[in-house]
């Protein structure tokens, strides 16, 4: 008993990636609450560090985060900590031997790692640091290759590459307990995707919104600006079954243009589908369509576990949906070709965030989420800009900096109550969608820095400013079509 | 398409009120076979419209033994959730068109994949 009730109340040291530190919080909070487990960071908590030490789980938990999370890189079972290695020694001998022996006992195998933070050591001083842990009764082989259980030392120089200190600023002590998913970055990178376009979603980013909107095993997921399915790669590889529409019929078929540099056209199995089967999850596939996600076409029920979507702003890509101002007659003998694709109209930003935001309160089932990227105006933004929705709680709003001026804001809400006939139009007179209400005028500014930046140039380097012009030249044209 | 996805969609054809379900016109079916997973087909069964996916099947000539009612205690029924599973995820439409069942409005499915764009005048 004494056992078990000790095991219980183990810390846990997660080790961060250093990137997209914004969406680390919000990615851990939502894979504890898949577990049904609250966010308790013990002592010191500080977001930006790349170590957090949380209490009240069990191993289990941390392995279910570890199976899912990109942002953390290895999860210990901490044993013991301190700012230098003389009270790391005191807080290891304090903590209780039951917890350590099932691991040290002498037919057991073992391998310890020294990890340093910000500094590189020698390895001299590696083996030094683990001869200093003699202290600590290992009974067991040690075993480099594969060892029953690895332990790691930990070392914490700060975050500052030009200000290294030159003892560590803390120290911890674990029992390593998984590994976390940031191998996916690499093998899910669209660099090597099959089918792929301008505006494809970065394989890390789109794990992070999948992880954001709690996808959970046999959801459906539901993608209303699908593009590539980016975004249904992401969430089928957790095992949601997932679905998506375009207004782009050549996108949705995968005809068209190729987006690589060295091939002018889309092979013949260019597509969503194709993209799911690369990876091993065709069996998630559900279906994707060519329509507008301003009307609709899904009959009136809860019907997906949750929406996750990058809108198109017309920045990098034209916004569109279909309708006319002109008179347009219908074909006489009523028979519409099948790629017929109606006249599309601006679509206005403001009107964008109020057709998502409406359709997710009636689309989400109750708790689900809505994960979608808002793009921002840097010196305008303020909290009170993003959308908001009496039947929606904003859950998490983190920032991906784009320029000195302009970043986009990954939003996620969760369904709290069932929409009611007012609802709809709540959001409709709400003030805090001005900046988005006239669309050229927030996408001339979205862009204005950016030239007279490139006019003046030299501050940037060459790869991104070539980028940023491209992606400047594209939205620009954009909006030279709609003021035609 | 699937049927499940054929469940979940209606007519947005201006001015009608009856737009669900949709009526199918198939021209190619296949059958895809799918990883049967019961955990799915249960949770999904309480969200379907029943006799709409038991008239789709009839009108692809896949509806086998389906029943027309929803059989009680499904969740341990693995016989049933196995055809749910067929008439949900496995039986595709190809190619054929959708068609609204008040306007008589009709929406291509090309390779699979619906259309679901109305012209300016009728959305």
């Amino acid at each position: 008993m004494a056992t078990s009730s000790s095991r219980s109340c183990l810390q846990y040291l997660l080790h961060l990636a250093q990137d997209n530190l914004d969406f680390r919080l919000p990615e851990i909070k939502a894979l504890l609450a898949l577990r049904g487990k609250p966010f308790h960071p013990s002592g010191n908590f500080q977001e930006k560090s790349p170590f957090w030490c949380l209490d009240g789980l069990s191993e289990e938990n941390v392995r279910g985060v570890m199976a899912r999370s990109v942002c953390a890189k290895s999860a210990f079972e901490l044993w013991g900590h301190g700012h230098t290695h003389s009270e790391l020694r005191t807080s290891l001998l304090n903590y209780p031997s039951e917890n350590m022996s099932p691991f040290m006992h002498k037919d057991s195998t073992y391998r310890i790692n020294v990890y340093t933070f910000n500094k590189t050591l020698e390895f001299v001083d590696r083996i030094k640091r683990i001869d200093a842990l003699e202290y600590l009764s290992f009974e067991g082989a040690v075993s480099l290759k594969s060892p029953q259980h690895i332990f790691c030392l930990l070392e914490d120089y700060g975050t500052d590459p030009n200000d290294i200190p030159e003892h560590p600023n803390y120290i911890y002590f674990g029992r390593w307990i998984a590994d976390g998913q940031r191998e996916l970055i690499r093998s899910h990178s669209v660099k090597n995707r099959h089918f792929i376009g301008n505006t494809s979603m970065d394989a890390g980013l789109s794990f992070i919104m999948a992880n954001h909107a709690k996808v959970n095993e046999n959801d459906v997921v539901f993608d209303p600006f699908v593009g590539t399915g980016s975004l249904l790669v992401a969430c089928s590889h957790f095992r949601a079954y997932v679905c998506g529409t375009d207004i782009d019929y050549n996108t949705i078929h995968g005809r068209g243009r190729s987006s690589r540099t060295n091939q002018k056209w889309r092979g013949p199995d260019e597509n969503i589908r194709a993209n799911l089967r690369q990876y091993g999850t065709e069996e998630m596939y559900l279906d994707v369509m060519v329509s507008d996600a301003s009307k609709p076409v899904w009959r009136e029920a809860a019907l997906f576990d949750a929406i996750i979507t990058d809108p198109p702003y017309g920045i990098r890509e034209s916004t569109r949906r279909t309708g006319s101002h002109k008179d347009v007659t219908r074909p006489p003998d009523g028979i519409y070709l099948e790629s017929h694709v109606p006249v599309s109209q601006a679509y206005h930003l403001s009107d964008i965030f109020t057709d998502l935001l409406n359709f997710s309160a009636h689309h989400l089932v109750m708790g689900g989420r809505l994960v979608y990227w808002l793009p921002v105006y840097r010196p305008e933004y303020r909290e009170e800009t993003v959308p908001l929705h009496p039947c929606l709680r904003l859950v998490s709003n983190c920032e991906q900096t784009l320029s000195s001026h302009t970043s986009r804001r990954l939003i996620t809400m969760e369904k709290i109550k069932k929409p009611e006939e007012i609802d709809s139009l709540a959001p409709l007179a709400d003030p805090r969608f001005s900046p988005y209400q006239g669309h050229n005028a927030f996408r001339e500014k979205y862009f204005s820095g950016l030239n007279k930046r490139c006019r003046e140039g030299g501050q940037q380097t060459g790869r991104q400013w070539r980028v940023n012009q491209s992606a400047a030249s594209r939205g620009k044209c954009v909006c030279v079509f709609f003021i035609e | 398409m699937k049927l499940l996805t054929h469940n979940m969609l209606t007519s947005h054809v201006k001015g009608v009120t009856k737009g669900y379900p949709l009526l199918i016109k198939a021209t190619e079916v296949k059958v895809n076979e799918v990883d049967f997973n019961p955990q799915f087909v249960s949770r999904m069964i309480p969200k379907l419209e029943w006799s709409a996916l038991v008239q789709a099947a009839e009108e692809l000539g896949h509806r086998q033994d389906l029943p027309g009612e929803l059989v009680p205690e499904y969740e341990n029924n693995e016989e049933f959730l196995k055809k749910v599973h067929r008439v949900l995820l496995e039986v595709e439409v190809i190619e054929g068109f959708l068609q609204c069942p008040e306007s008589g409005r009709e929406f291509p499915i090309s390779r699979g994949i619906p259309n679901m764009l109305l012209s300016e005048d009728e959305g």
